[in-house]
């Protein structure tokens, strides 16, 4: 059996351990357009700021592609698929043929048409290592920087060079920070934690134009500049896979499996779209947890055995500046609300169900409220007055509790 | 594999589980040394609504959601054990938001995180928490 | 505000150095001893309602705790000590009369001490435990006085009188459900199953959930009747009738009101809040007479199936009723010493009423051997027997088995504390409080309570082959393996026994 896959990250990863528990034999082919062993992507900023290192960035021990018996094509970018003959033609070496091919081709950054732009000599996306190792090269003590976006990659890249520059100006169209994850008064929270480090935020605003060291913005406003980080947005690599006729919506369709709509090949990661179970929708879920586990259950079904994934639902954990969000679900429902003293957290219900969550500043044990959306477990069953003070086992029935403590069925 | 059980029924909410914990991961010989004026951060933390009450440590799951969600890949099964490299974990929390017993916790200065390990990362030998339990309500061993 | 006259008969003594304020002695002390002041991050003691129980010493990690006898103290005085004049100051304060629990603590003399053991040497060598069997079998009836023999001539063994099997001379005393905690029963009813031995329901009746223990269980019918009903007398082996106990001879007993809640109320059957009062007499025996009719009531009820044992206080003429007791149909005959534990009992009756076991027990077996009638019954002694020398040396005075309550409750974590009165039994013995009553397993204290009688049948069995006996038969009554040592010539003549050089 050839296994095939486009992607050396998180979800390709996944696959891989997927593949070798059902079948500890067939050929595992790797092929990745980036030179590095598999790292993962969301810890590019903790390298900026000295938290890890390039060998602990490593995903998996530098043994892995061996001890897996993957053959890794590293430097290599897939060209073309040709479904018919089953084979990937490659920019460097013959094409590999296969019998089964996973796209984990993840994303891409998204830059928007600013006019200018093509004059600013330092300018840089935050997605892959390369750009990590490109900004920190870039940047000194005496950098002014500007950021496009506040949300996740834009903020992370922000605290990653926080304290290595001179000022860090953030600029997004969005009326609040983090709208993607946070509710607007957690935005406004967040907001006000991260202005206090010395960011500055200016927000329902854009560059209307770069010229030289200065972006004027759509509101008249005006930032001096040294470098400017592009961190508006991605765009799910599905151009591969729409090639060859897999169905796609703004990411490769995929079912429960990490089927695509063509027979034997998945796709698993930032590159595909799901079913979110806490939504109710089809969407990118793009967020790690879930492209492991949609590698794992794509490899485990390429193999042959028979694996489910259909429990995945947007979720988040992030810190910035020490304050630490933890965000799941959706926040379609009723909503029950507590803040005060530096925490915030919102719990939204619907249907008899936890549909989502928001924790900020007090985060421990929110595994239980994932759980309790994951599983679906039905409001009326557990004592929701506790969980609402916080995430508890004594929530749920004497007999729940046995089996999860006592492992007593 | 022997794990750690609870049974809420002989939890007197005593708190030793913790404080042994406490004292068994902290690298010292003597208990008052170790713990004096120390605000304890276990890996095993009691549950107490004044009427019932037990003690929630990792459950070592056979299928780990906590080593599937680690963005560093510092979170490991070893041999049905879950450990975590502290040296690898940037303590993002990602464990904390998927474990659905809350068994992870931040570490004490919260740049990292820490677990349960069993005891098989000091010199407890045998679960500290088992060890100090003064009613039987901790039990080690296969199920 | 009136003066205290009471000084704290116990103080605490906290090392600060190893206290890491761990908070434990404060949550496991039911009266409050101890207490967290967050401000200056210490543990604090107010050693005035300290009762010395110990909870907070033994779960210490750090070791960090001693309950100290409170060096304040009187004048010293032969006569008026400590004790003495507190117990004054208290009647002065409260007018009621004194309250205590457990026996009798005063120093009395302990006959058990005072006795020796004989080994054997060169003739009638030893007999070594290891290699031989050596039986702790017995067996607790009435004896046949004749032996009948079938038509083969083969000796017939289906007509004897309903018989209790023990594994090991030692069962465990009556202790009520109402002054002990459920868990202690169960530990105790397992116990007993897993030893092959009995234990005793007390006057509190039986659980319904202890029922299937009932093969092990001997069911007390007490002054107050207390849960006796058919089903109850049909589930035990064999049944006692309560006359007296060796803590409180003469008076009978009172559980207060506030105990009598949900499950004691409904295993005694009584209503809830009722004091639960159990007279001194049996307001139905009033003769020897009336006694062998009640025996014989009971007897009925059970189809004759199941032995009946007549436990009676050691008093001064506990001989004479021990041979009225005998002829008046009761199969066993227990016998409690003045040294016997209660839940709750006046402390001058207590600490004064009754005679030593030793004594007792050796009376009775000679006087019922005088009257020819030793066999018609089997003896039970009880009431301060600590250790299995005192086992031996009960069974080598006449005693066919011994009852152990103090003995057991202490092997459970009991330590003496003598304030079961309170309800707040730090160790979840004595009380009925859920919270304290959780702090005892049973898989913990049944282990506990087969390990201490497993350990005594193991000293026994060597102390019998030093002996040269290999059967506990052998051993019941054998006056002669006993020598006396600061005994007078009136105590040697009593217990039957030889000074030690003769």
């Amino acid at each position: 059996m050839k296994y095939v896959i486009i992607g050396n990250s998180i979800a390709a990863a996944g696959c891989i351990e997927g593949i070798r528990s059902v079948d500890k034999a067939g050929d595992i082919t790797v092929i990745s357009d980036e030179p590095y062993h598999v790292y993962s992507r969301p810890l590019i900023s903790y390298l900026i700021c000295g938290k890890t290192d390039e060998e602990r960035m490593k995903y998996r021990p530098g043994s892995f592609y061996k001890d897996n018996g993957v053959r890794a094509l590293l430097g290599v970018k897939a060209l073309k698929v040709d479904y018919k003959s089953k084979a990937v033609e490659l920019d460097k070496g013959a094409p590999v043929s296969f019998d089964k091919l996973l796209f984990a081709t993840g994303s891409r950054p998204f830059v928007p048409p600013m006019e200018g732009l093509e004059s600013v000599k330092e300018k840089f996306t935050f997605m892959k290592l390369d750009d990590a190792k490109a900004l920190m090269a870039a940047i000194n003590k005496e950098s002014r920087v500007l950021i496009i976006g506040a949300g996740l990659i834009g903020l992370k890249c922000a605290e990653g060079i926080y304290g290595r520059v001179k000022s860090i100006t953030v600029v997004d169209m969005a009326g609040r920070i983090l709208p993607s994850i946070l509710d607007e008064d957690g935005s406004a929270m967040m907001e006000k934690h991260i202005e206090s480090k010395g960011v500055r935020f200016i927000l329902k605003d854009s560059v209307a134009k770069f010229e030289g060291s200065t972006a004027k913005l759509k509101s008249g406003k005006t930032v001096g500049f040294d470098i400017v980080v592009v961190a508006v947005g991605v765009r799910p690599n599905t151009q591969l896979a729409e090639s060859i006729g897999c169905k796609a919506g703004r990411g490769i369709t995929i079912d429960t499996h990490s089927a695509t709509s063509l027979k034997d090949v998945y796709a698993a990661g930032d590159c595909c779209e799901c079913y979110d179970i806490s939504g109710g929708v089809t969407r990118v879920l793009a967020i790690l947890p879930n492209a492991y586990m949609q590698g794992e259950t794509a490899g485990i079904n390429m193999a042959g055995g028979e694996k489910t994934f259909d429990k995945a639902i947007p979720m988040n954990a992030i810190g910035f500046f020490g304050l630490h969000i933890i965000t799941a679900g959706s926040y379609d429902g009723a909503a029950y609300v507590k803040e005060g003293g530096g925490v915030y957290k919102k719990l939204v219900a619907k249907d008899n169900l936890l549909k989502g969550y928001i924790l900020i500043g007090d985060v421990l044990r929110a595994g239980i409220y994932t759980s309790l959306i994951r599983e679906k477990t039905p409001l009326d069953t557990i004592d929701f007055e506790l969980i609402k003070e916080h995430p508890q086992l004594m929530a749920f029935k004497k007999d729940v509790r046995a089996e999860k403590l006592g492992g007593v069925k | 594999m022997k794990r750690v059980y609870v049974n809420e029924k002989w939890c007197l909410a005593c708190h030793l589980c913790e404080y042994n914990c406490a004292f068994a991961n902290s690298g010292q010989k003597d208990m008052a040394k170790a713990l004096k004026n120390v605000k304890i951060n276990p890996m095993v933390r009691l549950e107490d609504n004044g009427k019932i009450s037990f003690a929630v440590s990792c459950r070592h799951c056979t299928d780990p959601i906590c080593v599937k969600s680690c963005i560093t890949g510092a979170l490991t099964n070893d041999g049905g054990i879950i450990r975590v490299n502290k040296d690898k974990c940037v303590g993002c929390l990602t464990c904390i938001l998927v474990c659905p017993y809350g068994a992870v916790v931040p570490a004490p200065d919260g740049s990292v995180i820490q677990k349960c390990e069993l005891c098989t990362n000091n010199a407890s030998g045998e679960p500290a928490c088992v060890k100090g339990c003064p009613n039987g309500a901790i039990v080690f061993e296969e199920r | 505000m009136p003066i205290n006259y009471n000084v704290p008969e116990y103080a605490v003594v906290r090392d600060p150095d190893r206290c890491i304020a761990c908070r434990v002695c404060e949550r496991q002390c039911a009266n409050e001893v101890h207490s967290y002041d967050p401000e200056l991050n210490k543990m604090r003691s107010d050693e005035t309602k300290c009762v010395n129980c110990h909870r907070c010493v033994a779960l210490c990690p750090t070791h960090a705790l001693k309950i100290v006898k409170n060096p304040d103290t009187f004048r010293i005085n032969g006569l008026w000590d400590n004790e003495t004049i507190s117990d004054i100051y208290r009647q002065a304060d409260t007018g009621g009369a004194l309250l205590s629990s457990m026996g009798n603590p005063k120093k009395y003399p302990i006959y058990w001490d005072k006795i020796l053991i004989n080994a054997s040497q060169v003739t009638n060598p030893s007999i070594d435990p290891l290699r031989e069997p050596m039986e702790t079998l017995t067996f607790l009836g009435k004896h046949p006085h004749t032996i009948e023999r079938g038509e083969n001539g083969e000796i017939k063994t289906d007509n004897l009188p309903p018989q209790l099997k023990l594994n090991v001379p030692i069962m465990f005393s009556a202790m009520s459900y109402g002054a002990i905690s459920y868990n202690a029963h169960e530990s105790l009813a397992r116990a007993a199953r897993e030893l092959g031995t009995y234990y005793n329901t007390g006057e509190g009746g039986l659980h319904e959930d202890f029922y299937k223990y009932g093969p092990n269980t001997i069911v007390q019918v007490a002054s107050g009747r207390f849960g006796v009903h058919k089903d109850y007398l049909n589930a035990g082996a064999a049944i006692e009738i309560k006359i007296g106990q060796g803590a409180k001879p003469g008076i009978g007993g009172h559980l207060t009101g506030a105990k009598i809640v949900g499950d004691i109320s409904r295993t005694r059957m009584i209503p809830e809040g009722t004091e639960a009062i159990s007279p001194a007499p049996h307001h139905d025996i009033y003769s020897i007479e009336d006694l062998r009719q009640l025996v014989y009531s009971l007897k009925e009820a059970t189809d004759y199936k199941k032995p009946v044992i007549v436990k009676i206080a050691a008093v001064h003429n506990v001989a004479a009723i021990a041979s009225g007791i005998a002829r008046s149909g009761a199969d066993i005959i227990a016998i409690d010493g003045f040294r016997g534990g209660t839940g709750a009992a006046p402390k001058r009756i207590r600490d004064n009423v009754g005679i030593p076991i030793e004594l007792a027990l050796a009376a009775v077996d000679e006087r019922l051997r005088q009257e020819k009638i030793r066999n018609s019954v089997s003896i039970v002694a009880g009431g301060g027997i600590r250790n299995s020398a005192d086992v031996l040396k009960a069974i080598a005075l006449g005693a066919d088995a011994v009852y152990i309550g103090t003995a057991a409750l202490i092997a459970l974590g009991c330590h003496l504390c003598r304030t079961c009165q309170t309800g707040r039994c730090n160790w979840g013995i004595a009380t009925q409080r859920p919270d304290l009553v959780k702090r005892l397993n049973p898989d913990v204290g049944c282990g506990r309570l087969v390990n201490l009688v497993s350990a005594w049948q193991h000293e026994i069995m060597e102390m019998m082959g030093g002996m040269g006996i290999n059967s506990i038969e052998s051993l019941r009554g054998n006056r002669l393996m006993l020598r006396g040592v600061g005994l007078n010539e009136k105590e040697l003549e009593i217990l039957g026994i030889k000074h030690a050089g003769e």
